[in-house]
């Protein structure tokens, strides 16, 4: 945690992106996270990510539930709006807001025990209902606010810092998302943020449900041996199966690779994905052998990172319930009320 | 021979089916012809959890004077049911009559002496006209409403063009429905003594009423309000309410010229995903709502709470139902009253809407979307499944063409560039709503952090004691400015001084308009007040200190109106006598005379009538 506060004052040399604002325009107010904590380097990520898409801040709206990891919207886009909601019930209110206002750009921040525990229902239905937006899981494997606690993504037989061994399966939300038909399916190390920014961008240009598992040691109370959370466990077992770039509407691509070992994925916006593919064998446009992937590494120990599953066609929730295009909050009683001859002729209907 | 009940447009028919047998749009049929006969009727469905199989009951009050309460006691059996044969025979009111399937004979130890018998072989008729079992069933259905309007002595072409506008442009349909409806007609005619003592004469008692559920005229209210997000998940009572929602939508909520809608509707995993989309939704600037009943208010108490104390805009129409648990899940009650005024943890306290009938339930959930909006914080609209699920005869919908939405203060790009003070918390002009702005405003002002935890006037977190009990403070200060934009409570005076008082509200009030009219024609004179919303008017407080007795009428065990009034409204609970009904079927005239009088008794009152008599 640091405790003095940054000057609100920007150097005049910072460097401005497209939109005009510099990298400290995406910043918030100072952590209160443990120094070290992995989530704040996935804040790190998240303002490096916007700033680099050129995203006007206050047109995001960030959501969360409860816990640690949802206390980080505080600390990052402080122009824009956020929403520390109820423990586990993020998605339902971020699905509500963006039925609201649909020209916004909804990112979703929890935990394990907020996604994998008390919002395990809400977690899989927001993936079903295709709802745009960035659901990012900090998942540490345990509860830090209430003290050490396992979560529901601790792994079998992981150590807790007292020595408990935990004895129940965990919950493996990547998995899920896959299984609950999620469009974009990503998992990450906190402590890799060459990975994880890539993976930001991609799922924020991506057209619905987006869900990025970031792996993320709590210094506190998980990042000790037997732990499988831990930076050092995390870094001695994360499977990269590709690394990504992510090439923004309209922008030449300036970097290249020989071929064969890229995938370049066209988005809805314009945008490309390109995929460095680091394991030759996996295809992340194959949901059912992204899912054997992942699980027959898993039970090798092993943490399979990168972008795991992507359908770039998607439809979000408002194509499935065709909302016209004009964001709700916009509409007035012209368009909303049908007027009182109507209503005489319903009256009428009812005699 | 039994006596006969002699009764023009006066009675109370009561059928006896099998539930998913087809009868439903049968009764109904029976219940709509007498309306277009000028008399005014109040059906109400009395149905089992159930889908197939079990007993549902259909009762219908025709009542030339309008009384839409349900009378108690039934004149006519339309008993179609054997399982529940001795049950209904049972429930005839002596000198009243017993319709009956008689194809098969019963021995005459499953009838009584004192009541009429007429026996119609249905089933027979049925056998020879139709060789297909569904339609044996569904077309018995209609034969029996036929026999019926010529014992009623019922205006058939009153049926005729009802079931002709049903089945426009279905020829298929119409004309062996039109068949069936003179088979059952013409037999009764021709074997029966027609009509009976009870017996339906044309009036002009219906007027420009209309006739729809409850639920239904919730859910166009909900449109005409201007809800864009409907979030809900299944349940008895209030499940028709989201179904007509969407019915409405899709007639009047279509962009004509893209084909898209003006609206959302997610069916939630829960109640809980329910209501946090309609508070997400509510908090991004629309107008959302969810309808549910008492476990889906149960299950939603910590988003309740949420909206309560980040103060977000929010309706929820409860139809209530029989509790706790489970309950009573078809039946009706009015017991959630006391979990909504002070629905989640901590001090919270609740704006209440009460719709006495389905004309209410269509302006109080508009109403609500604007309540919710000015006072930013969750709005119950606390209809019940009597009004809900029943169609009623109600006052005509009324919309005023200039009538605008109450957005409430919502602080634009434009204020906040002319510089205008912006404190998510704060209050500005001393009632208690501050402003609020919709996310994504503007690009340097106006951003905030909405949280459930405290914080202070600029929503910064705070665990400050003072920046807490500052905000709860408002937040009383807030409640305050509700009662003067809550629907004021009606008073209906008795005709001469009243010693008491009547205290009603919802779904009781047309069994206590006939109760106050039974009461003062035995001479006990009552002034009543039927309570619209909560927080309460001075009004009421008002209302019972200026009478010795009040006797506060509700549907539930644990009276909790009273509570609320003692709890909030500063009343003296002695001043108070409870009149409670909760056995989950409709409370009657009946029933709350018999009690007022019997307390009446009691308390020595000698009647007016006899002392001026004396």
């Amino acid at each position: 945690m640091t405790y003095l506060a940054k000057p609100k004052l920007h150097h005049p040399t910072l460097p401005k992106n497209k939109a005009g604002f510099t990298r400290r325009d995406y910043e918030g107010k100072v952590s209160t996270l443990c120094a070290g904590c992995g989530h704040d380097s996935i804040s790190a990520a998240l303002i490096q990510a916007f700033w680099e898409l050129d995203i006007l801040p206050h047109r995001v709206a960030k959501l969360s539930g409860i816990g640690c990891s949802s206390k980080t919207p505080d600390y990052f886009l402080g122009n824009s709006h956020g929403f520390n909601t109820v423990h586990g019930r993020m998605p339902s209110v971020l699905t509500g807001a963006n039925l609201a206002n649909r020209e916004l750009i909804y990112l979703g921040v929890s935990g394990d025990g907020d996604s994998a525990s008390i919002g395990l229902g809400q977690f899989a239905h927001v993936m079903r209902r295709g709802v745009n937006m960035t659901y990012i899981l900090e998942n540490n494997g345990v509860y830090g606010l209430t003290k050490g606690q396992f979560s529901a993504t601790a792994d079998k037989g992981s150590k807790a810092k007292r020595g408990q061994v935990n004895a129940e399966e965990p919950v493996d939300t990547v998995s899920l998302a896959l299984i609950m038909g999620a469009s974009f399916v990503a998992r990450s190390f906190s402590g890799d943020k060459k990975q994880l920014v890539p993976l930001v961008k991609a799922a924020i240009a991506h057209q619905g449900a987006a869900f990025i598992d970031v792996i993320s040691p709590c210094v506190a109370f998980n990042n000790h041996a037997g732990s499988t959370k831990s930076y050092e466990y995390v870094r001695e077992h994360n499977e990269a199966v590709n690394r990504l770039d992510f090439w923004p509407t309209r922008e030449a691509i300036t970097v290249d690779y020989a071929e064969g070992d890229v995938i370049s994925v066209p988005q809805h916006d314009g945008s490309i994905i390109r995929l460095r593919k680091t394991h030759p064998e996996y295809d992340p446009i194959d949901k059912v052998k992204a899912l054997e992937y992942v699980a027959q590494h898993a039970a090798k120990g092993e943490v399979v990172t990168g972008l795991l599953y992507l359908h770039s066609d998607s439809e979000d929730l408002h194509a499935h319930l065709n909302t016209v295009e004009t964001p709700f909050n916009r509409l007035s009683e012209k368009e909303l009320c049908p007027g009182a001859g109507m209503l005489e002729k319903i009256n009428a209907a009812l005699r | 021979m039994a006596k006969r009940i002699e009764s023009v447009n006066a009675f109370v028919v009561k059928f006896a089916n099998v539930n998913g047998s087809g009868s439903a749009s049968a009764n109904e049929l029976f219940a709509k012809a007498i309306l277009r006969m000028g008399v005014p009727v109040s059906p109400r469905n009395i149905f089992p959890s159930n889908i197939q199989g079990l007993p549902t009951w259909y009762e219908v009050r025709v009542s030339e004077s309008g009384w839409l309460g349900r009378r108690g006691g039934v004149d006519l059996m339309v008993a179609m049911n054997p399982q529940t044969w001795d049950q209904d025979v049972k429930e005839v009111d002596t000198g009243g009559y017993l319709f009956y399937d008689n194809t098969k004979p019963l021995p005459q130890t499953r009838f009584r002496d004192d009541i009429n018998v007429i026996g119609l072989p249905l089933t027979e008729i049925c056998n020879q006209a139709y060789t297909d079992p569904r339609q044996r069933q569904l077309f018995k259905n209609i034969i029996y409403i036929g026999a019926l309007s010529a014992l009623l002595d019922m205006d058939a072409g009153a049926i005729a063009e009802l079931i002709g506008e049903q089945y426009r442009g279905k020829e298929t349909l119409l004309k062996p429905n039109l068949h069936a409806l003179q088979l059952g007609r013409s037999y009764a005619l021709e074997h029966l003594e027609c009509p009976l003592g009870i017996r339906v004469k044309k009036a002009d008692n219906v007027g420009d009423k209309i006739f729809i559920d409850g639920n239904a005229a919730a859910a166009l209210g909900c449109v005409y309000g201007g809800a864009t997000v409907c979030a809900w998940y299944p349940i008895t009572p209030s499940s028709s309410l989201a179904e007509a929602f969407q019915k409405y939508c899709a007639k009047l909520r279509v962009d004509k010229d893209t084909g898209k809608n003006r609206y959302a509707i997610v069916q939630g995993e829960d109640e809980l995903a329910s209501v946090g989309i309609a508070v997400g939704a509510g908090w991004n600037g629309a107008r959302a709502f969810t309808a549910t009943s008492g476990p889906g208010i149960s299950l939603m108490q910590e988003f309740i709470g949420l909206a309560y104390f980040a103060e977000i805009p929010l309706v929820i129409i409860d139809v209530q139902r029989g509790g706790p648990s489970t309950g009573m899940p078809t039946r009706t009650q009015q017991s959630d009253v006391l979990t909504c005024a002070y629905a989640s943890h901590g001090d919270t306290k609740h704006v209440l809407l009460f719709p006495e009938d389905p004309a209410e339930c269509f302006e109080m959930a508009a109403q609500a979307l604007d309540l919710a909006e000015r006072l930013q914080t969750p709005v119950f609209v606390m209809t019940d499944l009597d009004i809900g699920m029943n169609q009623r005869l109600c006052k005509p919908f009324v919309w005023d063409d200039s009538r605008a939405y109450d957005r409430g203060k919502v602080m634009t790009a434009e204020m906040l560039d002319a510089g205008k003070e912006f404190g998510r918390y704060l209050d500005v002009d001393g009632d208690g709503v501050p402003f609020r702005t919709y996310p994504g405003t503007h690009p340097s002002k106006g951003g905030y952090f909405t949280r459930g935890t405290s914080k202070n006037a600029y929503a910064i977190y705070s665990e400050q004691g003072e920046d807490y009990e500052a905000n709860m403070q408002r937040l009383l200060k807030k409640f305050e400015t509700a009662k003067k934009l809550v629907p004021k409570p009606l008073l209906s005076a008795s005709k001469e001084p009243a010693r008491f008082g009547a205290i009603y509200y919802g779904s009781t009030s047309p069994a206590m308009a006939e109760a106050l009219d039974a009461l003062s024609r035995q001479g006990i004179f009552v002034n009543a007040v039927r309570v619209r919303s909560f927080p309460f008017q001075d009004e009421i407080f008002d209302f019972v200190v200026s009478h010795s007795k009040v006797f506060v009428i509700e549907q539930n065990r644990d009276a909790q109106l009273k509570t609320l009034l003692v709890n909030d409204a500063g009343i003296n609970p002695a001043s108070l006598i409870s009149v409670l009904h909760y056995d989950g079927t409709p409370i009657t005239a009946r029933f709350i005379t018999k009690e007022i009088t019997q307390v009446v008794a009691a308390l020595n009152v000698r009647p007016l009538k006899k002392d001026k008599a004396a």
